[in-house]
């Protein structure tokens, strides 16, 4: 009865499946951990989860690679990710689904006219704004037209991904489609950005478990939850001993390299990016690109495609124009004007006394 | 302005247009020196090579001269402490080096962190003193113009920002990273066209002094 009317809550699809309270409890305790609450958070967890009507969720794909989806569906937190996809009403996701075409369509119109108003959009892919967007259409229907429908019915969106978040590679200069972030097309709705490329697998769980329990998470400026990219990875890294001692990696397999050293000079962006890669780690925790031996690419961060090189140290310059070019340049109007201003002194000197034969051609006329 | 969008253009556009300005500058000012009209000397030499005394007196007049040196020598080391400690954290620093790296081909081992912190710390604390005894001494306030007081401001803001960005103190380390490089991007623009020249110009006022004196035998 419930199930029909959408007042069903977690707790009693977990009990139609069949799990016990005792395992609901242990769901509950996994999130909270995951989501590196307080154990009293714990409570608030499962009181929610248990009387609230299960939330509904759609997912929407646009200007993307599936990287982000292909993260999620590989989480190691399987009691998040069950949650997700099974207690969870993810109602609409046209990759995920066994329906295509004018069914996965009428699937995702009954779904968002059901919880209209009330459901979480997850969204995937920059929005192509070009040609009126043509670059991307779903059903015949332009991404930017298809997201301001969805949008207007969503109580939040989330921006999952940086093609989503800050428009990432379709983004990236010279950006042909138009592509722009949601946050540019949806203006009128909470949103937030899990910005990664792809983002951390237990962490788009995590933002959807969080919101769906507590609401809207503290956000930073850049509109990313506070309890995943409130660090830069710099500050998190077990590197960082490295950094503030002197000692870095000059190339990808000298002796520094091997022993771990700072990944600074190999162009590492770990300073300027706010992620949770260095505590969340990937692949169930087993490690993350720093550790792997590769320096971070910034790529939780806006436009991290156009910062002037993946392995240039963030302290050289991003160096768009010709070096050579402009020294060779600069150095050859210094000459010129150099010359040009001494002869204009000499000049003066000239008319300013007159020389004798051989006299000291710098004594200054006295002023009387 | 956001954080990230300063740090690209100030490792970008800013930078390239700081670095055309710098080599125009010093190229226009030494050019436009070294191209002047030179005075005859009419007097017969006393010594025959006075470029020896010119080069000895780029280094001696680098202390105070022994009737001074009481009044002065406490500035003096207060000098010696900024300069010092400026150089160890623009040529220590291992993201500076890179630069340097990148500018010249040229290369050499960084020190630690806190090194430089201290350096830079040392550094900071003896230009507020510099500061505070220009703004005190009635004889420095006189002498004293926009120049001065610029080139003290240009000098600082790095060294502050460098020190902020190193201790992740303020909101976003991109736009303290950003201002730092943009600051030191001002710097480099700045360096030819006022007083802050004397980082080159000191060697040529000193060795032209000490070759014309020396050579008509003036005890320098």
């Amino acid at each position: 009865m419930k199930e029909e009317t959408g007042d069903e809550t977690v707790l009693d699809v977990l009990e139609r499946r069949g799990l016990t309270r005792r395992a609901f409890l242990q769901v509950c305790a996994a999130v909270t951990s995951a989501l590196a609450l307080s154990p009293a958070e714990a409570a608030r967890i499962t009181q929610v989860l248990a009387s609230k009507p299960r939330p509904t969720v759609i997912y929407l794909s646009y200007q993307e690679c599936t990287g982000c989806l292909e993260s999620l569906t590989r989480s190691f937190s399987p009691g998040i990710a069950s949650l997700i996809f099974n207690d969870i009403s993810l109602a609409f996701n046209d990759t995920l689904q066994a329906a295509a075409g004018e069914a996965a369509e009428e699937a995702k119109d009954s779904a968002m006219k059901k919880a209209w108003g009330k459901y979480v959009l997850i969204v995937d892919g920059a929005v192509p704004l070009a040609e009126n967007g043509a670059y991307c259409t779903v059903a015949g229907r332009s991404a930017v037209s298809d997201l301001r429908h969805a949008a207007s019915g969503a109580a939040a969106v989330v921006a999952v991904g940086t093609c989503a978040s800050f428009g990432g590679l379709p983004y990236a200069a010279p950006n042909p489609t138009g592509a722009v972030p949601v946050s540019e097309i949806v203006r009128d709705r909470p949103i937030i950005n899990v910005s990664g490329c792809p983002p951390i697998a237990e962490v788009i769980t995590g933002v959807i478990i969080y919101y769906t329990t507590f609401g809207l998470p503290a956000l930073d400026r850049l509109h990313r939850p506070m309890s995943f990219y409130g660090n830069s990875i710099h500050d998190r890294c077990y590197r960082r001993p490295f950094y503030d001692r002197g000692m870095f990696a000059k190339t990808f397999d000298d002796e520094g390299a091997r022993q771990g050293w700072c990944l600074y000079e190999l162009g590492c962006k770990g300073p300027v990016t706010h992620n949770a890669c260095p505590t969340m780690k990937w692949n169930g925790g087993t490690s993350y690109p720093i550790e792997s031996g590769h320096p971070c690419l910034g790529c939780s961060e806006p436009d991290f495609w156009d910062k002037g090189g993946f392995y240039r140290p963030l302290s050289v310059p991003t160096g768009h124009w010709s070096r050579a070019g402009v020294m060779g340049a600069a150095a050859a109007a210094g000459v010129v004007a150099g010359l040009g201003a001494a002869v204009a002194a000499r000049v003066r000197q000239d008319r300013t006394h007159k020389p004798d034969a051989g006299g000291d051609t710098n004594q200054k006329t006295p002023k009387s | 302005m956001s954080g990230a969008s300063l740090l690209t253009f100030a490792r970008g556009p800013a930078f390239e247009v700081a670095l055309a300005m710098l080599i125009f500058g010093m190229v226009w000012r030494l050019v436009g020196i070294l191209a002047l009209r030179r005075s005859r000397d009419y007097s017969e030499g006393r010594k025959t090579a006075g470029w020896v005394s010119g080069l000895r007196v780029i280094f001696s007049r680098s202390w105070p001269q022994a009737e001074f040196r009481e009044r002065v020598l406490h500035w003096d080391i207060v000098s010696y402490l900024f300069h010092l400690g400026y150089a160890v954290a623009i040529l220590g620093y291992l993201p500076h080096i890179l630069l340097i790296r990148n500018l010249t081909g040229l290369r050499w081992p960084g020190l630690p962190g806190g090194a430089i912190a201290f350096a830079a710390g040392i550094a900071a604390a003896s230009l507020l003193a510099l500061l505070g005894h220009r703004l005190t001494s009635p004889v420095l306030r006189k002498l004293s113009n926009f120049d001065d007081y610029f080139s003290w401001f240009i000098a600082f803001v790095p060294l502050i920002t460098g020190l902020m960005a190193y201790y992740n103190i303020g909101d976003s380390y991109q736009m303290v990273l950003g201002l730092h490089i943009l600051s030191g991007d001002i710097l480099f623009a700045w360096l030819p066209f006022g007083k802050l020249m004397h980082v080159i110009l000191f060697a040529f006022s000193r060795g032209k002094t000490g070759a014309v004196y020396g050579r008509r035998g003036a005890a320098i």
